[in-house]
Protein backbone atom coordinates (compact mmCIF):
# COMPACT_ATOMS: atom_id res chain seq x y z
CA UNK A 1 0.00 0.00 0.00
CA UNK A 2 1.53 3.24 -1.13
CA UNK A 3 1.25 6.33 1.07
CA UNK A 4 -1.14 7.90 -1.45
CA UNK A 5 -3.60 5.06 -1.12
CA UNK A 6 -3.39 5.24 2.67
CA UNK A 7 -4.13 8.99 2.59
CA UNK A 8 -6.97 8.36 0.14
CA UNK A 9 -8.49 5.69 2.37
CA UNK A 10 -8.33 7.93 5.45
CA UNK A 11 -9.92 10.89 3.63
CA UNK A 12 -12.55 8.68 1.99
CA UNK A 13 -13.46 7.13 5.36
CA UNK A 14 -13.75 10.65 6.82
CA UNK A 15 -16.02 11.76 3.97
CA UNK A 16 -18.30 8.72 4.21
CA UNK A 17 -18.42 8.93 8.01
CA UNK A 18 -19.39 12.61 7.76
CA UNK A 19 -22.12 11.85 5.22
CA UNK A 20 -23.52 9.01 7.38
CA UNK A 21 -23.41 11.29 10.42
CA UNK A 22 -25.33 13.95 8.44
CA UNK A 23 -28.13 11.40 8.03
CA UNK A 24 -28.08 10.07 11.59
CA UNK A 25 -27.86 13.33 13.55
CA UNK A 26 -31.20 14.70 14.69
CA UNK A 27 -30.17 18.30 15.25
CA UNK A 28 -29.54 20.42 12.12
CA UNK A 29 -26.46 22.08 13.60
CA UNK A 30 -24.82 18.66 14.07
CA UNK A 31 -25.72 17.80 10.48
CA UNK A 32 -24.10 21.04 9.33
CA UNK A 33 -20.89 20.25 11.23
CA UNK A 34 -20.85 16.75 9.67
CA UNK A 35 -21.19 18.34 6.24
CA UNK A 36 -18.16 20.54 7.00
CA UNK A 37 -16.15 17.36 7.73
CA UNK A 38 -17.21 15.98 4.33
CA UNK A 39 -16.18 19.18 2.57
CA UNK A 40 -12.79 19.41 4.24
CA UNK A 41 -11.96 15.79 3.42
CA UNK A 42 -13.07 16.38 -0.18
CA UNK A 43 -10.65 19.31 -0.31
CA UNK A 44 -7.92 16.89 0.80
CA UNK A 45 -8.91 14.51 -2.00
CA UNK A 46 -8.68 17.35 -4.53
CA UNK A 47 -5.16 18.04 -3.30
CA UNK A 48 -4.38 14.35 -3.77
CA UNK A 49 -5.69 14.62 -7.34
CA UNK A 50 -3.39 17.58 -7.97
CA UNK A 51 -6.13 20.22 -8.14
CA UNK A 52 -4.76 22.79 -5.69
CA UNK A 53 -6.94 25.67 -6.85
CA UNK A 54 -10.14 23.65 -6.58
CA UNK A 55 -9.08 22.49 -3.10
CA UNK A 56 -8.57 26.08 -1.96
CA UNK A 57 -11.89 27.18 -3.46
CA UNK A 58 -13.60 24.21 -1.82
CA UNK A 59 -12.33 25.26 1.61
CA UNK A 60 -13.00 28.98 1.14
CA UNK A 61 -16.36 28.90 -0.62
CA UNK A 62 -17.92 25.66 0.59
CA UNK A 63 -16.34 25.18 4.00
CA UNK A 64 -16.32 28.90 4.64
CA UNK A 65 -19.03 30.93 2.96
CA UNK A 66 -21.80 28.43 2.27
CA UNK A 67 -21.55 26.57 5.57
CA UNK A 68 -21.42 29.81 7.54
CA UNK A 69 -24.64 30.78 5.76
CA UNK A 70 -26.20 27.47 6.78
CA UNK A 71 -25.12 27.72 10.41
CA UNK A 72 -26.28 31.34 10.49
CA UNK A 73 -29.74 30.42 9.20
CA UNK A 74 -30.02 27.47 11.61
CA UNK A 75 -29.28 29.79 14.52
CA UNK A 76 -31.47 32.59 13.15
CA UNK A 77 -34.48 30.30 12.86
CA UNK A 78 -33.65 28.59 16.13
CA UNK A 79 -34.07 25.22 14.45
CA UNK A 80 -34.62 22.52 17.01
CA UNK A 81 -34.37 18.76 16.86
CA UNK A 82 -36.25 16.94 14.17
CA UNK A 83 -39.58 15.50 15.18
CA UNK A 84 -39.46 11.75 14.99
CA UNK A 85 -42.01 10.43 12.56
CA UNK A 86 -42.99 6.84 12.92
CA UNK A 87 -40.85 4.89 10.47
CA UNK A 88 -42.32 1.49 9.72
CA UNK A 89 -40.43 -1.47 11.07
CA UNK A 90 -40.07 -2.89 7.58
CA UNK A 91 -38.33 0.27 6.37
CA UNK A 92 -35.84 0.01 9.22
CA UNK A 93 -35.00 -3.68 8.99
CA UNK A 94 -35.30 -4.21 5.24
CA UNK A 95 -34.64 -0.76 3.85
CA UNK A 96 -31.31 -0.09 5.55
CA UNK A 97 -29.57 -3.37 4.49
CA UNK A 98 -31.00 -3.06 0.99
CA UNK A 99 -29.81 0.54 0.73
CA UNK A 100 -26.31 -0.35 1.92
CA UNK A 101 -26.16 -3.26 -0.53
CA UNK A 102 -27.34 -1.04 -3.37
CA UNK A 103 -24.73 1.63 -2.59
CA UNK A 104 -21.90 -0.90 -2.40
CA UNK A 105 -23.04 -2.54 -5.62
CA UNK A 106 -23.16 0.77 -7.51
CA UNK A 107 -19.70 1.66 -6.18
CA UNK A 108 -18.34 -1.77 -7.16
CA UNK A 109 -19.68 -1.64 -10.72
CA UNK A 110 -18.53 1.93 -11.28
CA UNK A 111 -15.07 1.04 -9.97
CA UNK A 112 -15.00 -2.04 -12.20
CA UNK A 113 -16.27 -0.33 -15.33
CA UNK A 114 -13.75 2.49 -15.06
CA UNK A 115 -10.77 0.48 -13.88
CA UNK A 116 -9.15 0.76 -17.32
CA UNK A 117 -8.71 4.51 -16.76
CA UNK A 118 -5.18 4.38 -15.46
CA UNK A 119 -4.02 7.44 -13.53
CA UNK A 120 -1.57 9.38 -15.69
CA UNK A 121 1.91 9.46 -14.29
CA UNK A 122 2.81 12.52 -12.24
CA UNK A 123 1.63 15.08 -14.73
CA UNK A 124 1.16 18.19 -12.72
CA UNK A 125 -1.54 20.63 -13.67
CA UNK A 126 -0.71 24.10 -12.53
CA UNK A 127 -3.11 26.79 -11.47
CA UNK A 128 -1.63 28.93 -14.24
CA UNK A 129 -2.93 26.52 -16.91
CA UNK A 130 -6.32 26.51 -15.26
CA UNK A 131 -6.55 30.29 -15.18
CA UNK A 132 -5.40 30.53 -18.80
CA UNK A 133 -8.19 28.19 -19.82
CA UNK A 134 -10.71 29.99 -17.63
CA UNK A 135 -9.91 33.47 -18.93
CA UNK A 136 -9.36 32.56 -22.58
CA UNK A 137 -11.93 29.94 -23.52
CA UNK A 138 -14.42 30.31 -20.72
CA UNK A 139 -14.29 34.05 -20.15
CA UNK A 140 -17.90 34.60 -21.29
CA UNK A 141 -19.41 32.05 -18.87
CA UNK A 142 -17.10 33.44 -16.19
CA UNK A 143 -18.49 36.94 -16.68
CA UNK A 144 -22.02 35.55 -16.75
CA UNK A 145 -21.53 34.07 -13.29
CA UNK A 146 -21.08 37.59 -11.92
CA UNK A 147 -24.57 38.44 -13.19
CA UNK A 148 -25.84 35.21 -11.67
CA UNK A 149 -24.43 36.13 -8.28
CA UNK A 150 -25.80 39.67 -8.53
CA UNK A 151 -29.28 38.35 -9.34
CA UNK A 152 -29.06 35.78 -6.52
CA UNK A 153 -28.07 38.56 -4.14
CA UNK A 154 -31.04 40.70 -5.18
CA UNK A 155 -33.36 37.70 -5.02
CA UNK A 156 -32.22 36.79 -1.52
CA UNK A 157 -32.67 40.40 -0.39
CA UNK A 158 -36.17 40.65 -1.86
CA UNK A 159 -37.24 37.31 -0.41
CA UNK A 160 -35.88 37.81 3.08
CA UNK A 161 -37.07 41.42 3.47
CA UNK A 162 -39.79 42.03 6.03
CA UNK A 163 -42.89 43.59 4.48
CA UNK A 164 -44.14 45.67 7.35
CA UNK A 165 -43.54 49.32 6.40
CA UNK A 166 -46.54 49.90 4.13
CA UNK B 1 -0.93 6.46 -7.37
CA UNK B 2 -4.55 5.97 -6.45
CA UNK B 3 -6.62 4.45 -9.28
CA UNK B 4 -9.24 6.84 -10.65
CA UNK B 5 -11.94 4.21 -10.17
CA UNK B 6 -11.56 4.54 -6.38
CA UNK B 7 -12.50 8.21 -6.60
CA UNK B 8 -15.48 7.44 -8.81
CA UNK B 9 -16.69 4.75 -6.41
CA UNK B 10 -16.39 7.19 -3.50
CA UNK B 11 -18.25 9.79 -5.53
CA UNK B 12 -21.07 7.29 -6.17
CA UNK B 13 -21.30 6.39 -2.48
CA UNK B 14 -21.41 10.06 -1.43
CA UNK B 15 -24.07 10.83 -4.03
CA UNK B 16 -26.13 7.86 -2.82
CA UNK B 17 -25.84 9.02 0.79
CA UNK B 18 -26.96 12.47 -0.34
CA UNK B 19 -30.04 10.94 -1.97
CA UNK B 20 -30.76 8.93 1.20
CA UNK B 21 -30.49 12.08 3.32
CA UNK B 22 -32.71 13.97 0.87
CA UNK B 23 -35.43 11.32 1.17
CA UNK B 24 -35.23 10.57 4.89
CA UNK B 25 -34.69 13.93 6.55
CA UNK B 26 -37.67 15.99 7.64
CA UNK B 27 -35.99 19.30 8.35
CA UNK B 28 -35.91 21.55 5.30
CA UNK B 29 -32.43 22.89 6.14
CA UNK B 30 -31.01 19.37 6.34
CA UNK B 31 -32.64 18.51 3.01
CA UNK B 32 -30.88 21.51 1.55
CA UNK B 33 -27.59 20.23 2.97
CA UNK B 34 -28.23 16.88 1.28
CA UNK B 35 -28.41 18.72 -2.06
CA UNK B 36 -25.04 20.33 -1.31
CA UNK B 37 -23.64 16.87 -0.53
CA UNK B 38 -24.79 15.57 -3.92
CA UNK B 39 -23.22 18.58 -5.68
CA UNK B 40 -19.95 17.82 -3.88
CA UNK B 41 -20.05 14.18 -4.97
CA UNK B 42 -20.47 15.25 -8.60
CA UNK B 43 -17.58 17.70 -8.22
CA UNK B 44 -15.35 14.85 -7.06
CA UNK B 45 -16.24 12.85 -10.17
CA UNK B 46 -15.47 15.91 -12.34
CA UNK B 47 -12.02 16.39 -10.81
CA UNK B 48 -11.27 12.65 -11.01
CA UNK B 49 -12.12 12.52 -14.72
CA UNK B 50 -10.16 15.71 -15.30
CA UNK B 51 -7.14 13.96 -13.80
CA UNK B 52 -7.72 10.70 -15.67
CA UNK B 53 -8.10 12.32 -19.08
CA UNK B 54 -5.38 14.90 -18.48
CA UNK B 55 -7.72 17.76 -19.37
CA UNK B 56 -8.50 20.84 -17.35
CA UNK B 57 -12.08 21.38 -18.49
CA UNK B 58 -13.36 19.27 -15.61
CA UNK B 59 -11.80 21.63 -13.07
CA UNK B 60 -13.30 24.65 -14.85
CA UNK B 61 -16.73 23.02 -14.60
CA UNK B 62 -16.17 22.36 -10.89
CA UNK B 63 -15.41 26.05 -10.47
CA UNK B 64 -18.71 26.98 -12.12
CA UNK B 65 -20.60 24.38 -10.09
CA UNK B 66 -19.23 25.92 -6.88
CA UNK B 67 -20.25 29.42 -7.99
CA UNK B 68 -23.77 28.26 -8.88
CA UNK B 69 -24.01 26.38 -5.57
CA UNK B 70 -23.15 29.57 -3.72
CA UNK B 71 -25.90 31.49 -5.54
CA UNK B 72 -28.30 28.61 -4.96
CA UNK B 73 -27.51 28.53 -1.24
CA UNK B 74 -28.21 32.25 -0.89
CA UNK B 75 -31.60 32.09 -2.65
CA UNK B 76 -32.57 28.75 -1.10
CA UNK B 77 -31.85 29.89 2.44
CA UNK B 78 -33.84 33.08 1.82
CA UNK B 79 -36.78 30.91 0.72
CA UNK B 80 -36.35 28.79 3.86
CA UNK B 81 -36.47 31.93 6.02
CA UNK B 82 -39.70 33.02 4.28
CA UNK B 83 -41.26 29.56 4.77
CA UNK B 84 -40.29 29.52 8.44
CA UNK B 85 -41.73 33.01 8.92
CA UNK B 86 -45.00 32.30 7.13
CA UNK B 87 -45.71 28.80 8.39
CA UNK B 88 -43.82 28.69 11.68
CA UNK B 89 -42.27 25.30 11.02
CA UNK B 90 -39.24 23.78 9.32
CA UNK B 91 -40.79 20.33 8.98
CA UNK B 92 -41.48 19.58 5.32
CA UNK B 93 -44.42 17.38 6.24
CA UNK B 94 -46.21 20.42 7.65
CA UNK B 95 -45.77 22.40 4.43
CA UNK B 96 -48.67 20.79 2.60
CA UNK B 97 -51.02 23.58 1.48
CA UNK B 98 -51.36 22.04 -1.97
CA UNK B 99 -52.77 18.86 -0.46
CA UNK B 100 -55.73 20.53 1.27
Amino acid sequence: MTPQIAVFLVLAAMAVAGAVSLILQRHPIHSALSLIVVMVSLAGLYLLLGAEFIAAVQIIVYGGAIMVLFVFVIMLLNAGEEERTNVSRMARFVGVPLGVMFLLEVAYWIARATSHLAPPAAQLVSTRDLSTLLFREYVFPFELTSFLILIALLGALVLARREDSD
Amino acid sequence: MVPISYYLALSAVLFGLGVVAFIFKRNIITIFMAIELMLNAVNLAFVAFSRALGQLQGQVFVFFVIVVAAAEAAVGLAIIIVIARNRGTLNVERVDSLKH
